[in-house]
């Protein structure tokens, strides 16, 4: 960890068992403040049971979740929101009737800093001007791509004023161009001071944007380290890609 | 903005111009005219406040007729004992608090869940109500005796369905309402913006509760005696959810202009066909729905600016 940058979420012994199946055993990592964090692993390992975990939307088992020293386990996901962590979704949440200025306005009326719908619908503008949706304001949500419904996700997360934001494969589907600006834009809302944990396959990012990185398999933390030393760690390519290919 | 804003003045100024004449209505018409109206303003009000909470997140409540029976029930008993302006009042705070109970232990059920329970919860309500009638009270029936004027109960509801419209228009328009949008769209993605969907639910569904008990407790003025199956009569639920679809959803005058040929429809078929009644009403909704699938909200909207904006625009009224 770097020296000036404390760690601003902790989580000890994190489980959740879904029936016999247990999801997240016993995990634990630090998220140090200020940089980007990557959460990867096979499908299926746990990834976005842990971020569930965070958000509140599933509660756990037993663990803790320390954001900024407060513990946030047994908290509801509004409280999570308002303490200032905010989220995208595996597969896109968009209101689908909603406008694009009133999915963001949404975050912003009710996040950590709630303001009066005139003022949201100010600084959603703003927002999608920040993500790449200027001048599609006023269109309804679900009459967008897929990769404009992942922007307006972006903007709700950050209209809520986060000081952790959890991105869930929010690259995922996007063409090599779109990458790239999709990139450049996660660079960007880290360097303006938001800590990034993202959940991602897509291996060129992570390389491109993750300080450090926790792999994950069959809901068991497996490594942890730089990009650079995760991917060469033989038990990481194990669980990816299967004994035998591994070991050639 | 300016379009926006010409729009809200315009509404306005109907409103109050509506509510005026309607105000004056009593004092040139019959009595038949008058229950007629009564009717249509308790629908009215129901409809809307109905929409209020189901249209809005998409809960959708057969326990209209709960409620109403409340306010019904609380009138006929407390009319003996305490004047009458008190009795309605106190119907809406009890209407408030039995569905501030039933919200906190029930709106966590989503979808046909949530509607079979409120269906029973009519039903439950009934059934205690008339074993508690029978067994302590050992009566069936309760009489409700008032000098309450056909006038002082019409110019009442005209009232309560113009504070609900507008009220509701109100919430629309301040973060509540977006609140009830969003859980209405999503309500995972409303929870992680920072909702907490659990309050905002609960004291929608006692509001709307509220105005249905109060609702009921004025026409029970207008009955000689109550029982338990004429106070929870589920033909109120579903009177009052076909008048909001009927309306569509999205404006706080949606349900109003569905409540009102609906009214107007029932009163004519039951008067004219009495032994075909439901069946006639049947048929006619099945025609609505087929052509009218966004409700009547949308055909008046496209009739506004396809016909009514234009013509004004000729006559340089705009």
């Amino acid at each position: 960890m770097q020296a000036g940058n404390g760690t601003i979420l902790s989580i000890r012994d994190l489980r959740k068992a879904f029936g016999g199946l247990v999801a997240v055993r016993d995990i634990s990592f630090d998220i140090p403040e200020g940089r980007i964090f990557g959460l990867i692993g096979p499908n299926g390992s746990g990834k976005t049971t842990v971020l569930n975990l965070i958000t509140a939307e599933l509660s756990a088992d037993s663990g803790s979740i320390l954001f900024e020293g407060r513990e946030m386990v047994g908290r509801q996901s509004f409280e999570v929101c308002r303490a200032r962590i905010a989220r995208t979704f595996q597969l896109v949440r968009v209101l689908p009737y909603m406008t694009t200025r009133e999915n963001v306005m949404l975050g912003r009326m009710f996040g950590s800093a709630p303001t009066s719908p005139a003022q949201a619908a100010q600084d959603a503008d703003a927002l999608l001007e920040r993500v790449g949706m200027a001048g599609r304001a006023d269109l309804v949500a679900s009459q967008l791509t897929y990769i404009d419904q992942k922007r307006i996700e972006l903007a709700r997360a950050l209209a809520t004023h986060p000081k952790l934001l959890l991105l869930d494969e929010w690259l995922a589907g996007l063409n090599p161009s779109e990458l790239r600006i999709g990139i450049d834009l996660i660079r960007q809302i880290c360097q303006d001071g938001v800590t990034i944990v993202m959940i991602e396959h897509v291996m060129e990012a992570i390389r491109a944007l993750c300080d450090r990185v926790a792999v994950m398999n069959a809901g068991d933390k497996i490594a942890e380290g730089t990009p650079a030393s995760v991917l060469s760690d033989p038990e990481v390519m194990h669980a990816y890609l299967g004994a035998d290919d591994a070991a050639a | 903005m300016l379009d926006a804003l010409r729009n809200a003045r315009a509404a306005a100024a109907l409103i109050v111009i509506a509510a005026i004449a309607l105000a004056f209505v009593p004092l040139f018409s019959s009595g038949y005219v008058m229950s007629v109206f009564i009717l249509l303003f308790a629908n009215v009000a129901l409809a809307t406040a109905w929409s209020f909470f189901s249209g809005a997140t998409r809960y959708i409540s057969l326990a209209t007729a709960a409620f109403f029976g409340i306010g019904i029930y609380v009138l006929a008993i407390a009319h003996v004992y305490v004047p009458v302006p008190v009795a309605l009042i106190a119907a809406a705070i009890i209407g408030f608090l039995v569905a501030l109970v039933v919200g906190l232990s029930t709106l966590r059920l989503r979808g046909v869940y949530f509607v079979v329970f409120t269906f029973g919860l009519t039903e439950l309500i009934h059934q205690v109500l008339n074993w508690w009638e029978v067994k302590i009270n050992h009566t069936v029936s309760r009489f409700i005796f008032t000098d309450v004027s056909n006038i002082a109960i019409y110019e009442t509801l005209l009232v309560a369905a113009l504070i609900t419209i507008v009220g509701s228009w109100y919430v629309n328009q301040i973060r509540l309402g977006y609140a009830l949008r969003a859980i209405g769209e999503d309500e995972t993605v409303a929870r992680h913006a920072g909702i907490n969907t659990t309050r905002v639910k609960v004291v929608c569904f006692a509001l709307s509760a509220s105005v249905m008990a109060f609702v009921g407790a004025v026409l029970a003025l207008r009955y000689p005696y109550v029982d338990a199956s004429i106070a929870f009569n589920s033909t109120w639920s579903f009177q009052v959810l076909i008048a909001a679809l009927l309306g569509g959803g999205g404006r706080a005058w949606g349900p109003a202009i569905g409540a009102i040929p609906l009214v107007l429809l029932s009163e004519y078929l039951a008067g004219t066909f009495p032994h075909h009644f439901s069946i006639a009403l049947g048929l006619c909704f099945v025609v609505i729905v087929y052509f009218l699938p966004g409700g009547l909200t949308r055909l008046v909207l496209r009739l506004y600016h396809s016909w009514l904006v234009p013509q004004l625009k000729k006559a340089e009224v705009l």
